[in-house]
């Protein structure tokens, strides 16, 4: 499954996996309004990302389609010893 | 997942989480500097540089089911997730002939969709079904 990292001295970091949403070839011209995209919709296939992860006593990198198969709960929050 | 590095989970989990969960946490705590992931799941707060509480539900099948998102100040309901996950996991196992309705946990009854139901909800389920017995 998920494959471990060196821990070196640079930060790891992820991103999205695939083709970039706005890879489109831009046009010259700016645009009157600023499209918003909505990329997360219910009934909508989660968009793929790799992130480094620190699981179990190891520095790992984790990929979101690794757990097609299973049920996953995906948890954002603000910061590491924050209180609530 | 937070904006914060592998190494800052590692220390919050040895210093205070392993002191609340025997073991440590037991799932893999993700970094997202940047906000890159965030961004995509529309929950970075770029004024403050950091992420706001939210809670996905994606499906075995890669689909998101539900999700939940909270300015910083507020903190998650578990019980409330984890019966959303019991109610769409019964959903699926029923391939979408039962339906799971307002304030439903496992035990209490589901509803069958269909035009026998139109019109008909108010016979098989009370408003008191709404809320914890």
């Amino acid at each position: 499954m998920a494959e471990e990292i060196k821990a070196g001295c640079a930060r790891p970091t992820g991103g999205p996996v695939g083709e970039k949403p706005d890879a489109k070839k831009e046009t010259p011209q700016q645009p009157m309004f600023k499209e918003v995209k909505n990329l997360v919709t219910v009934g909508k296939k989660a968009p793929d990302f790799t992130a480094p992860a620190y699981s179990k006593g190891k520095f790992v990198n984790v990929q979101l389609s690794e757990f097609l198969g299973k049920w996953v709960v995906l948890c954002f929050y603000p910061g590491d010893f924050t209180f609530v | 997942m937070s904006v914060d590095s592998v190494f800052v989970h590692k220390m919050w989990d040895d210093h205070e989480l392993s002191k609340m969960v025997k073991g440590g946490i037991p799932f893999p705590m993700l970094s997202d500097g940047g906000g890159k992931v965030g961004s995509i799941f529309g929950v970075y707060l770029e004024d403050a540089g950091v992420e706001a509480r939210g809670r996905f539900i994606i499906d075995p099948d890669g689909i998101i089911q539900g999700f939940e998102v909270l300015t910083p100040p507020v903190g998650r309901n578990v019980m409330e997730s984890i019966r959303q996950i019991q109610a769409f996991q019964h959903v699926r196992k029923t391939k979408g002939a039962e339906a799971t309705p307002s304030g439903w946990k496992p035990g209490k009854p589901t509803l069958k969709p269909g035009p026998d139901l139109v019109g008909k909800v108010w016979e098989v389920w009370k408003t008191s079904s709404a809320f914890d017995d």
